[in-house]
């Protein structure tokens, strides 16, 4: 028996990396969520969105480096962010304005909507893969840990190593800034509160006087930083691939969904589900029961529910069976 | 000419008129009640006031200034408060989130107005901070008549405020509403209930088909045997 | 059709082909006329869905790669090491997993509602998986390490490949069936990234099942259903026939072949589409119609909506499927890696609506177009760049990284043509005919 050692293997392998991938879920879904709760679609061009964000930090990223500028042991990326969150609030409003506007005025269906948010997809993919490549970017720097396994050992005296990033705890509080900084916008404010209302109930915003030009563009801003952050924290945790944001696309879906889409608070709920999911059921309990069990009783396969190969299938099934027992999701979605 | 008219109005959703020289005005401190049976164009009379349906000829005036041509949206900067039948509160919103909502086009302090319309509707103070649709239908209708005083409107109209609650509510929102009509604001109704409504109306309007049928005060249209018994049951 | 449109659509895409024949080559403009020929077939099937009951399925590439795997399943010849080595597992287990679905079928039905139902379905998954699980992975294990260089999966039947278009739509069907069974029923935006979901677990599984597919080792030099240039360049009559033509063996051995394949896609095009028109023509297809544009009406009326959908869900995955191992056919080889969503999925989209949705020509039409454009747009994306780019030095940094990126233009002429579609003639180039 050795549950200190067990307990530590769990941090390692399955709390941290859930919690940052978490969290980069959680703020992707927060973006889809806001879309959908404002102007009712599912926004294909989404995982893009993140890309393209990311794109350009990196761009001016490698710009900082380039000059020397660095922010000590934080990554350079920190101060490049404002500039990715810039560039993709400016294309997601050019897109609102070229695109989706038009459609708005029709008044035309959700699914209007998605479809041409696939052809924005193509475009800002297309845009991409044109400026920097489908190829792996990296462009994390800084200090790598904020402690490594050696020195958590002889802190701790434990067998059992336990690493934490720098990528990871900066995602992670971030995350939590974002969120707490984007709950104060919707519940505090004059201008989250009438976004709320229009995603309420859209006739009555405009009866009480709510400018819906304003509260969308308000909603596109929202989702394009959101976006870039969630691409920029992905990127520098893992790393920057095109096509791997597409791949996204899927989880961020089922975290908005599962949560109640258009509820903030679900999105983030279902950031973390989705997130520990994937993890926990693609886990090897091998060395865990090792821990736990005498050694006669240790067993000897992999101890793994499900190969990490299938980790989509863990969101997929996760969220069909929420939608067959509870359509609306674990929240009640549809508004803000 | 009454603070508030609409005047031979004609027109409809595109298609067949619905509305055939219809009038309909109210006076301030007054209520006005319209009633008639289904399909006779109540609601479509009352949205045709407010801007939600285009005229194809006669106008809407309020306070002497014409304002036919308007939005809904500029006719509540002009004074106008409306109430939908359905819908008509934020659900997700708290009590309060909602009549700061109905505050929105306000850039002084609405302060005072809210503390005016929790002492009119006592309840909503007490679920202040409650999602409005977690409420009862009653106290979701005083919500939305709360929301709609927000504005401090000089017209409060409303699409059938006493749907689908009991009698017993639907006397207390009467009362609620006649009080608002006492401190001088405008009020015009639409009514299924038309026996309980006429008996708190100042005047009231019978439409059938989309016209005029009968216009009197509402004690004396209560009193019009023709009345009774084609649209009060007897 | 209607009127000239059509024709003249279709006229302007064969002379765009021509184009291509006479500027580049007969062999390139035959290869993107074929996969044109596939493109219009798996269109077809996404128009029956999207088209003529408004079913949102973003799981194309998924039903395409079934097919795929299926090709491989028919046509390669059957591994018999490891057969004796995991064949029985695999089969075992197979048998198990059924008896699962089973009990849990009768558990379902034959207990009353409650914790106790639950209980039991519960303990029954968690037996039954971990029986399976005691009996499969050894079974893979010995299969998978049975000559991994070579083989290291079971193979196929041994079959001729082109049995597989028919399989290929069955497999997908059935998988479709079951998908369709789970999530039909749920809204528009919700169905699709159901099968967005459901396509990705597809490749996953064809990826990293190396016992039945190999995985990402793909499957090359499967059979092919017409002649091998090879052959074709050693056999007398096909030099004479080259001679008296007066072109060169192996340039007309190369375009003799994609004839072949030409002729056995465009069969089953027109096969397909011959049943789709008639299904739509039929009283079938205008109730199909009728529940698209008012489910609830359908609904009222007393038809069975859901059922319905899983029907034309199940008959337009089929077709997709088909299109999948035709594919397959063509290339040769199974690559499960290669399967993406933009280009197996939103791509046929952009096909469907730009094309026309409703309507099966215009269907055919968007195939064709967009095809084309997404492969000709590398060379007049090249050409593009070229012209922008004159002014810089050779060697210029920027000027290389713009050449370099030419292909992906391709990306943002489908998205500009989706978009500007959608905007002016949004019911696609061919609309669909009020009948």
């Amino acid at each position: 028996m050795d549950i200190l050692n067990a307990i530590v293997l769990l941090f390692n392998f399955i709390i941290i990396p859930a919690l940052s991938y978490g969290s980069q879920l959680a703020l992707g879904a927060l973006g889809v969520t806001l879309i959908y709760g404002v102007l009712r679609f599912s926004n294909f061009a989404h995982g893009e969105t993140m890309a393209f964000g990311a794109m350009v930090t990196i761009l001016v990223t490698w710009l900082f480096q380039s000059w020397g500028l660095h922010l000590g042991p934080l990554p350079t990326a920190l101060i490049a962010l404002p500039f990715g969150i810039l560039a993709a609030v400016a294309v997601v409003l050019a897109t609102d304005k070229m695109v989706y506007r038009y459609y708005r005025r029709k008044k035309s269906p959700g699914i209007i909507f998605l479809i041409a948010s696939i052809g924005v997809m193509f475009i800002m993919n297309g845009m991409i893969r044109v400026i920097i490549g489908p190829d792996d970017q990296n462009f994390a720097d800084g200090e790598r840990f904020i402690f490594t396994a050696g020195q958590f050992r002889e802190w701790s005296g434990l067998s059992e190593p336990l690493v934490l990033r720098s990528t990871q705890a900066i995602t992670i509080i971030l995350a939590i800034v974002i969120c707490a900084a984007l709950f104060w916008f919707l519940n505090r404010t004059r201008s989250g509160k009438a976004m709320r209302a229009y995603s309420d109930n859209e006739d009555l915003a405009l009866l009480s006087g709510i400018d819906p030009d304003r509260v969308v563009m308000i909603a596109w801003i929202l989702a394009g930083a959101l976006a870039t952050v969630a691409g920029v924290l992905y990127g520098l945790d893992k790393s920057f691939k095109p096509f791997v944001y597409m791949q996204l696309l899927l989880p961020i879906f089922a975290s908005a969904i599962l949560g109640g889409v258009g509820n903030p608070l679900g999105a983030i709920a279902g950031g973390y589900i989705i997130a520990f999911s994937e993890v926990a059921i693609t886990f090897a309990y091998r060395k865990f029961f090792g821990y736990l069990l005498p050694d006669s009783m240790a067993p000897d396969g992999l101890v793994q529910l499900l190969s990490t190969d299938y980790k989509f299938a863990v969101s997929f099934i996760i969220l069909v069976l929420v939608l067959l027992i509870k359509p609306t999701g674990i929240f009640a979605g549809k508004t803000l | 000419m009454s603070f508030l008219i609409g005047e031979n109005m004609t027109g409809g959703y595109g298609g067949a008129d619905i509305l055939n020289n219809c009038t309909i005005g109210v006076e301030k401190g007054e209520i006005a009640v319209i009633v008639g049976p289904n399909g006779a164009g109540k609601s479509t009379a009352m949205k045709a006031i407010f801007g939600m349906l285009n005229l194809r000829e006669g106008r809407v005036v309020m306070d002497g200034e014409e304002i036919t041509s308007l939005t809904p949206q500029a006719r509540v900067h002009k004074g106008m408060g409306f109430v939908p039948q359905n819908h008509n509160v934020f659900t997700s919103m708290t009590v309060q989130e909602n009549l700061e909502m109905g505050a929105f086009i306000r850039e002084d302090d609405f302060i005072p107005t809210m503390e005016q319309v929790f002492e009119l509707f006592p309840i909503l103070r007490e679920k202040r901070n409650q999602p409005a649709g977690e409420l009862s239908g009653g106290q979701r209708q005083q919500v939305a008549v709360g929301r709609a005083l927000m504005t401090r409107p000089k017209v409060l109209m409303l699409d059938e405020p006493t749907a689908g609650v009991s009698p017993i509510v639907m006397d207390e929102l009467f009362d609620r509403i006649i009080d608002v009509a006492k401190t001088g604001i405008a009020i015009l109704m639409v009514e299924q209930n038309a026996k309980q409504a006429l008996n708190i109306a100042d005047k009231g309007y019978v439409l059938v088909q989309g016209e005029n049928r009968f216009t009197d005060t509402g004690a004396a249209l209560m009193a019009n045997p023709e009345v009774r018994k084609s649209f009060l049951g007897g | 059709m209607t009127g000239t449109r059509a024709p003249i659509l279709f006229a302007i895409i064969f002379g765009l082909l021509l184009l291509v024949g006479f500027a580049q080559s007969w062999s390139l403009a035959l290869a993107i006329f074929n996969l044109c020929l596939i493109s219009a077939v798996m269109a077809l099937g996404l128009n029956i869905q999207w088209g003529y009951a408004g079913l949102f399925n973003v799981g194309v590439m998924g039903f395409a790669a079934l097919g795929g795997m299926t090709a491989v399943l028919v046509s390669y010849p059957p591994v018999a090491e490891a057969w004796a080595a995991g064949g029985s597992g695999i089969l075992v287990s197979l048998i198990l997993s059924l008896l699962t679905v089973a009990a849990l079928v009768f558990a379902y039905r034959k207990m009353p509602k409650g914790n106790l139902r639950r209980v039991v379905m519960a303990a029954i998954l968690v037996v039954a998986y971990l029986v399976v699980r005691y009996v499969y992975d050894p079974a893979v294990n010995a299969i998978e390490s049975t000559n991994p260089a070579a083989t290291g999966f079971l193979g196929g039947m041994g079959l001729p490949i082109i049995f597989s278009w028919l399989l290929g739509g069955v497999v997908a069907a059935g998988v479709a069936w079951l998908i369709g069974k789970i999530s039909l029923g749920l809204r528009s935006d919700y169905l699709a990234i159901a099968t967005l979901g459901i396509s990705e677990i597809i490749i996953a599984m064809l990826k990293n099942e190396d016992w039945l597919t190999r995985g990402v080792k793909n499957v090359v030099g499967l059979p092919r259903p017409v002649p091998y240039e090879v052959n074709l360049q050693q056999a007398a009559w096909f030099n004479e026939w080259a001679n008296t033509l007066g072109v060169s063996v192996v340039e007309f051995s190369s375009v003799f072949v994609k004839l072949c394949y030409a002729g056995l896609f465009a069969a089953v095009l027109l096969i397909v589409l011959w049943l789709s028109e008639t299904a739509l023509r039929s009283p079938w297809g205008r109730m199909m119609r009728a529940i698209r544009d008012n489910e609830v009406a359908a609904n009222a009326m007393g038809k069975n909506v859901t059922a319905r959908h899983l029907q034309i869900f199940v008959l337009g995955s089929a077709v997709i499927g088909i299109a999948g191992a035709m594919l397959t056919t063509l290339d040769g080889q199974f690559t499960p890696g290669s399967y993406q969503p933009l280009r197996f999925t939103f791509l046929v989209w952009v096909m469907v609506i730009v094309g026309g949705s409703g309507n099966n020509w215009g269907a055919i039409l968007g195939g064709f177009l967009i095809w084309f454009f997404w492969v000709e747009a590398e060379p007049i994306g090249v050409w593009f760049m070229q012209t922008v780019t004159a002014g810089l030095p050779d060697g210029n940094a920027f000027k290389d990284h713009m050449l370099d990126s030419a292909s992906h233009l391709r990306h943002i002429v489908v998205g500009l043509i989706l978009l500007l579609t959608l905007r002016f003639a949004p019911r696609g180039l061919i609309p669909e005919v009020k009948r």
